[in-house]
């Protein structure tokens, strides 16, 4: 679950977890504390950002987190200390930075140059392998520093008393009815909001089902117009052939080996067809994960092929066969006399 | 050998009309020529004796076996092993070679396929430099030549020829006839053409006018 400033309970999963859209805004570090003492609570991770080094969010968090993820260090060792950050995979391979070198944040979570907090530069200690989840496109580190950042910038404009914030807070509970229980609770006596990612992720995915289940309905299309295809080129290739196929009845064939001669030709098409749509498919999807990892910072997994594409090859076949049944019915009735003698 | 007894044929469309076809009995190695007229069913009496059409009444026998007697899968077999059939329109099969469609020939005669054989007779028919063309790049002659290799390359005992020389040449027409003479020699089988071409009347000592 997450927790943070009130709005839209959408965003705020998308801006916490996924880091895809902005926060809806900050919450006070003394009711993140007064939340986290619920027992029912089994692990709180506060998340704070708000800056970013060209355009990659700087993410200032727990050690948790990083396990959250299951991410492990590949080079340097883990942040310890205020203005120290370890990068995410795809971070270190796009910024091509070392360890040791320093960099400085820019305010807000969009590249710019002006808005540069050029009196706190952070270290870099360490790289994070590659999870395939979204840590790999964030910066992170401690929560210490993010706040110290801003500390240096709100004195000079404000004076104002040191208060703390946080951005949201990522809860785990220790069974799912504390979770409804707390989220109904704090929706409705505290000024913050509540958010179950699964929940809200479900809702997004409703509103953009028409446009999966239209791009289904249109694969499924194209699958029958393709049985068809077979079953057309097919019944072409017993018309047009059906001299050669005559005249191999004449060397005594049988009935038999020229369905054969028919089934294996539209087999070996469809194979092909299969094994083709199969490869382009997956060159499909890496052009598509490049350009989307840079856009959306969505990493798609090139996967072996799978139970479901096997069943769509038993599938293919199974078409191919009741095409190539269908087409040579026409075998049966092959006179091999007439077609000889029509000259 | 080959022997008919009162053929008799009609077409499901045209039920009116019937064909009776004279009574054929040749002899070990003895070769024929029918002659008639164009539409009097000289390629029907073609297709009886080669098993592709069934007669409405009588039989063939080709040495010792009732062709029409025979099942479904047992005609197929005679007919891949002992009956030639050399067409008045050449037809292959136009994705391979020369050569590979004699081979398809021979295998599906299901006897054994003999190389010896095989070379000797595209020695014959002049066709051995040509053997790896695609069919469709051969010449007219060479594709009349090698419908002739088609029709004898299993050895049958039936060699059935349908207007072999109705687009050639007298020079040609002359040739291919003795290939096929000599052909029908070499395999020890029946000759039967059937053609309304006059010039090929004095090679052959009988006739058959329907």
């Amino acid at each position: 679950m997450v927790i943070g400033a009130k709005g839209s309970p959408l965003q705020l999963v998308l801006s916490a977890i996924l880091h895809m859209d902005n926060p809806t805004g900050n919450i006070s570090l003394d009711e993140v504390l007064r939340i986290r003492k619920n027992p029912m609570i089994k692990e709180a991770i506060p998340v704070s950002y708000g800056d970013n080094y060209m355009g990659y969010r700087i993410l200032g968090t727990s050690d948790q987190y990083v396990g959250k993820y299951g991410a492990t260090l590949k080079e340097g060792k883990l942040n310890t200390k205020n203005f120290e950050a370890i990068f995410g995979a795809e971070v270190a391979k796009k910024l091509k930075l070392n360890i040791g070198s320093s960099f400085v944040s820019s305010h807000g979570l969009i590249q710019n140059e002006v808005e540069e907090h050029d009196e706190k530069p952070f270290i870099m200690t360490g790289v994070l392998r590659p999870t395939g989840t979204v840590i790999d496109h964030l910066i992170i580190t401690n929560i210490e520093s993010v706040w110290e950042v801003h500390e240096h910038e709100e004195e000079h404009i404000e004076h104002k008393e040191e208060h703390k914030e946080v951005t949201a807070l990522l809860l785990n509970f220790r069974n799912p009815i504390g979770a409804l229980q707390l989220s109904r609770s704090i929706n409705k006596d505290t000024s913050l909001q509540a958010a179950l990612p699964k929940f809200e992720i479900d809702r997004l995915l409703k509103f953009l089902g028409i446009g999966f289940r239209a791009i289904n309905g249109i694969a499924i299309a194209i699958l029958l117009v393709a049985g068809l295809s077979i079953f057309i080129g097919l019944i072409k290739t017993v018309r047009e052939r059906k001299h050669e196929l005559a005249l191999l009845r004449t060397y005594g064939a049988t009935t038999f080996q020229l369905l054969k001669l028919v089934f294996l030709e539209a087999f070996f098409l469809s194979l092909i067809g299969f094994v083709l749509g199969w490869f382009l498919g997956r060159v499909g999807i890496v052009l598509f994960s490049s350009l989307a990892s840079d856009a959306y910072k969505y990493h798609l997994e090139i996967s072996s092929p799978d139970m479901q594409e096997f069943l769509m090859l038993l599938i293919v076949v199974f078409m191919t066969i009741l095409a190539s049944i269908l087409a040579s019915y026409s075998l049966f009735k092959l006179n091999v006399s007439k077609i000889l003698a029509d000259a | 050998m080959i022997r008919t007894t009162s053929l008799r044929f009609t077409y499901q469309n045209t039920k009116t009309h019937t064909f009776y076809f004279p009574d054929i009995d040749l002899s070990f190695e003895q070769n024929a020529l029918i002659l008639g007229p164009s539409g009097v069913g000289k390629t029907t009496l073609l297709h009886l004796m080669a098993g592709l059409l069934i007669p409405k009444k009588g039989n063939v026998f080709i040495g010792n076996t009732c062709v029409h007697q025979l099942t479904r899968n047992q005609l197929n077999n005679f007919r891949g092993k002992h009956i030639g059939i050399i067409l008045q329109r050449g037809y292959f099969i136009k994705s391979l070679t020369l050569l590979e469609n004699l081979k398809i020939r021979e295998k599906l005669s299901k006897k054994r396929t003999n190389q010896n054989r095989r070379r000797q007779l595209l020695e014959q028919l002049e066709l051995t430099e040509v053997s790896n063309k695609k069919v469709h790049e051969l010449s007219e002659g060479q594709r009349q030549r090698l419908s002739i290799a088609l029709g004898v390359i299993h050895k049958p005992k039936v060699i059935l020829a349908d207007e072999p020389t109705s687009n050639l040449d007298d020079k040609n027409c002359e040739k291919v006839i003795s290939l096929l003479k000599k052909e029908a020699q070499i395999c020890k089988s029946n000759l039967v053409i059937i053609t309304h071409d006059q010039r090929v009347k004095s090679h052959f000592d009988k006739h058959i006018i329907l």
